[in-house]
């Protein structure tokens, strides 16, 4: 303690001392021309050394400045000093300088004494202190003599008494192991009053794993009569501890876990592993089949109840269970070898009924509602079978589980597909309604108006009704589903499934019903409204050119990301369509060139054309059929383009009818009439007919109005012409069917694609007339043209 | 093998009434009647030699009117039936009546063939038919091979049944049938069943087609819309005695098995326009013929529901010898339903075809404007029915 305070001192004075500067500059400060405090410095700095404080004083040191002219500082150089004082001063600054130096130089000598005088009386105290020691020292040396002498005694003592001792601590280490074996002993002899309490606590496990404790031990000692008393005793107990187990296994109404536990209990207990798994398996059967009844009896009473809550019930309840079964089965039974295979049995066995009644369930789901349902359902049931999977790896049970999910998938969109149709058959009945009403109400002028509106509106449910299908269906290809990824789902379901069985078919079916309309129509005498056939006529059109390939394209967007298998291409539907849409029309002309017909047809049948009065008017029928003709003709406009017509000359207004009639018909009567060339009477029109083109009748028609209208009047004034042909006439009914020949010619040409075809189709008819008249005097061509411009 | 090139005959008026010679069975005779307000009508005597292609005609002058329909009687090759339209009071009447022609019209036509039109010999009328209370005739069917003394005549709503007794110069009705309801209805059409021992009677009135028992004079059958439109004829089946063909104004051939008459066995649509003939081939069932209004004759193959339904049976070896090459990629092709051949020959509307009764090969078909054309089964066909 006294050494730090010697060298701290000398410290502490640095500051005030311009000769106290230390540190390790040693030889910087032995420039300077006072030893004495030089050597101070040494053994200061020694001291320092000795203390480690070196590093303080060094940090202290370093603010110092090199300053040669700093009087405390380590470099201060007298010389610099003095020549800089003697340069910068005054005199009498420099006496005062001088005075303040010698006054510092004393007191630092006067400190310096202080200090040393202090250290001195320090070194006589400690000096002091170790002779003190030095005396006390050796006392305690005596003391410790003694110490050790009296420790050997003890040591002498200590061993004489375990000597002693040994003997009894021996005899207390046997009678500690016959304590605890007569515990085990007291063990074993309560062991089956024990057994019993637990028995009737049923605490079988406890009983169980005490008489696992015991057993090998009764075992073992079983010669000695008490012991096999006591084994005969737990025997009897264990007995009749698993006969309740077993019982208790029989009764089955105790859950899965209760269940497992005491086939646990009665392995442990050495029952025979196969019998249990038989027992075991038909418990958990009979109780699944519980549950399955269950299934069987909520699907009964509620067929139309939610898919989605019954398939979740059955789920959560049979499948969990069944995962229940096989896992602990396995965890039971896992040391045997040829259980497994009853476990496939079993599982299968079950699973098939399962399998049935889901199945069952899946086709009561006749309603296309909500499709989202029963594929959450149908995709919950294929995880939990996935789980079932992944417990029992080899099992057909999952398979089958997917084989069910795509036959529901199929039966879907089948369903799908009937929905479709029937939805397009109720579109179409209620086209029928539209089209029937107005024409009710307002004699057939305002129903053809909405006949684009109509097509437009049919077409574009329709459009939308496959699409919302297919988003339906497209939920069971969906990415979240996990059935999604089977090949199945991903390949064939696609294009076999939704393209081919759904979209496709439906396209076909719309042709179908389109040529059945053609077909049972025309035996039952029309019962399909002609509109309703053009309209179908222009739908199927439409799908030739844009819509087929618009669903294809949809459905291949949203359901074909490779072409796997061959699928119907767009051309042929097309061509169906196009085909359809042909017969349609085809038979559009034939209804509405047979209706006309029938109006000619009755009318010249059941007139008297023999006694018939000289001609006035052109007959109301022939108005008609110009009034007919010109709303077929505005009816068609409205679905068909105009279409092209050869060229007309310029004025093909009744003027050249009139020309060309009155010309050579007259010639032509006359030709035929004169009684002495028989034999010319077929060679103008035979001359003329192998120049013109053979006609046909009931021929195909283009898709534009002018092609309609030619097929519809060359069925008519056909028809005229066959009922002119089987009747016979007098003169004034061969002048009244002129009169309605130039009539219908006036009017009729507008519609026609070739006017000639008209003007020769009506010159048949008046040169059959005339042909079939007993008095053949034609009328004069100016009258006939009067009464046709009255009317 | 180039098929015979068809054989066209024209007559000076328009007809519409053509019937072969069904008694005759060697040589190939056609009888056509003509229709003419102004002149006198007549009936051609068609007779084709088949080895020169060379028509011969002979006339025979109807004088009651124009003949609307001609029936030749099964037994006697002179006898025949015409039903005609006359014209009395301003009012045209049809009459049916039983004819025979002259003994020597054969010899006449040989000797001076120009003579013929200018100076025909007329027909001798054996008896007429006729009965007022029952409306004007439509057709007049001879009992199918039968002795020639019975004819059915079809007069408005009523079906006559008539015993044509001492030589045939006296008609008797034996029985009647009436066709009851609503309308004015009218037989169009009819055709006496050749199977039952000939008692079966066809009918067609508008839409439908009834049969019925001569027996008893009552319907047996009646197929309600058989066409959509007017049925124009009928035809049985000449081996098959519950197949009957029909045709009319709906464009459309169809052939009904008469126990089942809910739908047609079999339905053609080949023809533009209405349809107002069709006949079985006499020997050969599958081949019918067709005549329209739309200018056209067609003859059908009709396997599938002939009496033949898989032809003969021909074996490979047999065909591979027999014909070129030609002949046996037909043969080894499944027989099928097909329209043989559509004959354009003519350029009006064809009322009527008839097959010979002499050549079962050979058909001749009849347009309004006269013009009579006799055509043969190609032979390709033909070989392959015979082969």
């Amino acid at each position: 303690m006294t050494c730090h305070r010697i060298g701290h001192t000398p410290g502490n004075s640095n500051d005030l001392s311009p000769l106290g500067m230390d540190g390790e500059a040693d030889e910087t400060v032995a420039v300077g021309d006072d030893c004495v405090p030089g050597r101070r410095r040494r053994v200061h700095g020694m001291l320092k050394l000795y203390y480690g404080l070196n590093e303080e004083g060094k940090a202290a040191e370093e603010s110092e400045s090199l300053d040669p002219c700093d009087i405390n500082g380590p470099h201060f150089d007298p010389e610099l000093y003095l020549n800089k004082l003697r340069r910068e001063c005054s005199l009498a600054e420099l006496m005062d300088q001088e005075t303040c130096m010698v006054k510092q130089i004393r007191s630092l000598d006067s400190d310096m004494q202080t200090l040393v005088y202090e250290n001195y009386n320090k070194f006589i105290s400690a000096t002091d202190t170790i002779r003190k020691m030095k005396n006390d020292f050796k006392k305690m040396e005596d003391e410790m003599d003694c110490l050790s002498a009296n420790m050997a005694a003890i040591t002498e003592f200590s061993a004489s008494i375990s000597g002693t001792l040994q003997d009894q601590h021996t005899q207390i280490t046997k009678l500690s192991g016959v304590h605890t074996l007569l515990r085990k002993l007291q063990f074993l002899f309560e062991l089956p009053a024990r057994l019993n309490k637990c028995l009737e606590l049923q605490a079988y496990a406890q009983a169980v794993s005490s008489h696992r404790r015991a057993r090998c031990v009764l075992q073992q000692y079983s010669h000695l009569p008490s012991f096999k008393g006591i084994q005969d005793d737990c025997h009897a107990i264990m007995d009749k501890l698993a006969q309740e187990l077993r019982q208790k296994f029989r009764d089955g109404g105790s859950s899965a876990k209760d269940l497992s536990e005491c086939v646990e209990l009665l392995l442990q207990l050495d029952e025979p592993a196969e019998e249990l798994c038989d027992k075991f398996l038909s418990h958990a059967r009979s109780r699944l089949e519980s549950d399955l009844q269950g299934l069987e009896a909520e699907i009964r009473p509620y067929p139309s109840a939610a898919k989605d809550a019954s398939a979740r019930r059955g789920c959560n309840e049979f499948v969990s269970s069944l995962c229940l079964v096989i896992t602990s089965y396995q965890e039971l039974f896992i040391n045997h070898a040829q259980t497994g295979e009853l476990l496939h049995a079993f599982v299968d066995n079950l699973a098939a009924r399962y399998f049935s009644l889901v199945e069952r369930r899946i086709q009561e789901e006749k309603s296309v509602g909500d499709n989202s349902l029963l594929v959450r359902a149908l995709d919950r049931f294929h995880r939990r079978l996935q789980a079932v999977a992944k417990l029992l790896p080899g099992s057909a049970v999952p398979n089958k589980g997917t084989e069910i999910v795509i036959r529901a998938a199929t039966e879907r969109v089948k369903q799908y597909l009937s929905a479709l149709q029937s939805f397009y058959m109720d579109s179409l009945t209620d086209v029928r309604q539209a089209l029937a009403t107005p024409r009710l109400s307002v004699a057939g002028r305002d129903a053809p108006n909405s006949l684009p509106e109509l097509l437009s509106s049919l077409s574009a449910s329709i459009l939308n009704q496959i699409k919302s299908v297919l988003a339906s269906v497209h939920l069971f290809t969906a990415k979240d589903i996990t059935f999604s990824n089977k090949p199945y789902f991903k390949g064939e379901f696609c294009s076999q499934g939704v393209r081919e069985s759904l979209v496709v078919s439906f396209i076909k079916f719309v042709c179908q019903s389109s040529r059945h309309f053609c077909e049972s129509a025309g035996d039952k005498g029309g019962s399909t409204p002609p509109a309703l056939l053009l309209l179908l006529s222009r739908l199927c059109l439409d799908y030739e050119t844009s819509t087929i390939s618009y669903i294809l394209t949809l459905t291949d967007e949203q359901f074909l990301d490779q072409h796997h298998s061959p699928v119907t291409p767009v051309t042929t539907l097309c061509a169906e369509a196009k085909e359809a849409a042909q017969k349609l029309l085809n038979h559009y002309v034939k209804v509405q060139g047979l209706i006309i017909s029938q109006m000619l047809r009755k009318s010249v049948e059941t007139r008297d054309w023999v006694n018939t009065i000289e001609p006035r008017n052109v007959r109301a029928v022939m108005k008609r059929v110009v009034e007919d003709t010109t709303s077929i003709d505005v009816q068609v406009g409205l679905l068909y383009e105009e279409g092209v017509r050869k060229a007309h000359s310029s004025d093909s207004s009744k003027r050249t009818f009139s020309v060309y009639s009155s010309s050579r018909q007259q010639a032509r009567y006359a030709a035929s009439y004169t009684p002495s060339a028989p034999m010319d009477t077929n060679l103008l029109s035979n001359i003329h007919k192998l120049f013109s083109e053979r006609i046909d009748i009931f021929s195909s028609v283009e898709f534009n109005k002018v092609s309609v209208m030619t097929g519809i009047i060359k069925i008519s004034l056909k028809t005229f012409l066959e009922c002119v042909r089987l009747r016979t006439f007098g003169r004034y009914g061969l002048q009244q069917i002129q009169v309605d020949c130039h009539y219908l010619q006036m009017y009729l040409w507008r519609f026609v694609s070739d006017e000639n075809l008209v003007h020769f189709l009506l010159d048949e008819i008046v040169g059959s007339s005339a042909h079939r008249c007993l008095d053949p005097a034609p009328m004069e061509q100016s009258v006939i043209e009067v009464i046709c411009e009255r009317g | 093998m180039e098929d015979d090139a068809p054989v066209i005959y024209g007559l000076e008026f328009q007809a519409r009434a053509l019937s072969a010679q069904t008694a005759e069975t060697d040589a190939i005779r056609f009888l056509v009647g003509t229709q003419s307000l102004k002149f006198d009508n007549q009936i051609h005597i068609i007779d084709f030699d088949d080895e020169n292609n060379i028509i011969n005609k002979n006339v025979l002058l109807h004088q009651a009117g124009e003949i609307w329909h001609i029936g030749a009687s099964p037994a006697d090759k002179a006898v025949l039936t015409t039903c005609y339209n006359k014209t009395c009071d301003s009012r045209v009447v049809s009459c049916a009546a039983v004819w025979r022609m002259p003994s020597d019209w054969e010899t006449g036509s040989h000797e001076s063939p120009d003579d013929t039109a200018h100076n025909p010999q007329t027909l001798e009328l054996l008896c007429h038919l006729n009965d007022s209370a029952h409306g004007n005739a439509a057709c007049v069917l001879w009992e199918p091979m039968g002795d020639g003394k019975r004819v059915i005549s079809l007069a408005d709503n009523h079906a006559l049944l008539w015993d044509l007794q001492e030589s045939s110069t006296q008609a008797v009705v034996s029985n009647t049938a009436t066709l009851e309801g609503k309308g004015q209805l009218k037989f169009t059409s009819g055709k006496w069943s050749p199977h039952h021992n000939c008692s079966q009677l066809a009918t067609a009135n508008d839409t439908a087609i009834r049969g019925w028992d001569l027996r008893t004079m009552s319907q047996i059958y009646c197929i309600e819309n058989a066409h959509g439109q007017l049925v124009r004829d009928l035809d049985f089946n000449p081996n098959r005695q519950y197949y009957l063909a029909s045709c009319g104004d709906d464009c459309k051939v169809k052939f009904w098995d008469v126990r089942n008459i809910q739908e047609p066995v079999k339905s053609l649509e080949e023809h533009s326009h209405w349809v107002w003939s069709v006949r079985y081939n006499h020997s050969h069932d599958q081949l019918v013929l067709t005549a329209s209004s739309d200018s056209r004759l067609i003859l059908s193959n009709m396997v599938s529901i002939s009496s033949e339904p898989f032809g003969h049976l021909v074996d490979d070896e047999e065909l591979s010898e027999g014909e070129d090459n030609h002949q046996d990629d037909k043969g080894k092709e499944p027989l099928k339903d097909s329209v043989v051949s559509t004959y354009e020959e003519h350029e009006d509307s064809v009322y009527a075809a008839e097959w010979s009764s002499a050549d079962p090969w050979l058909f001749a078909s009849l347009s309004y404007d006269g013009r009579l054309v006799i055509n043969r089964v190609p032979r390709a066909l033909k070989y392959r029915i015979l082969l």
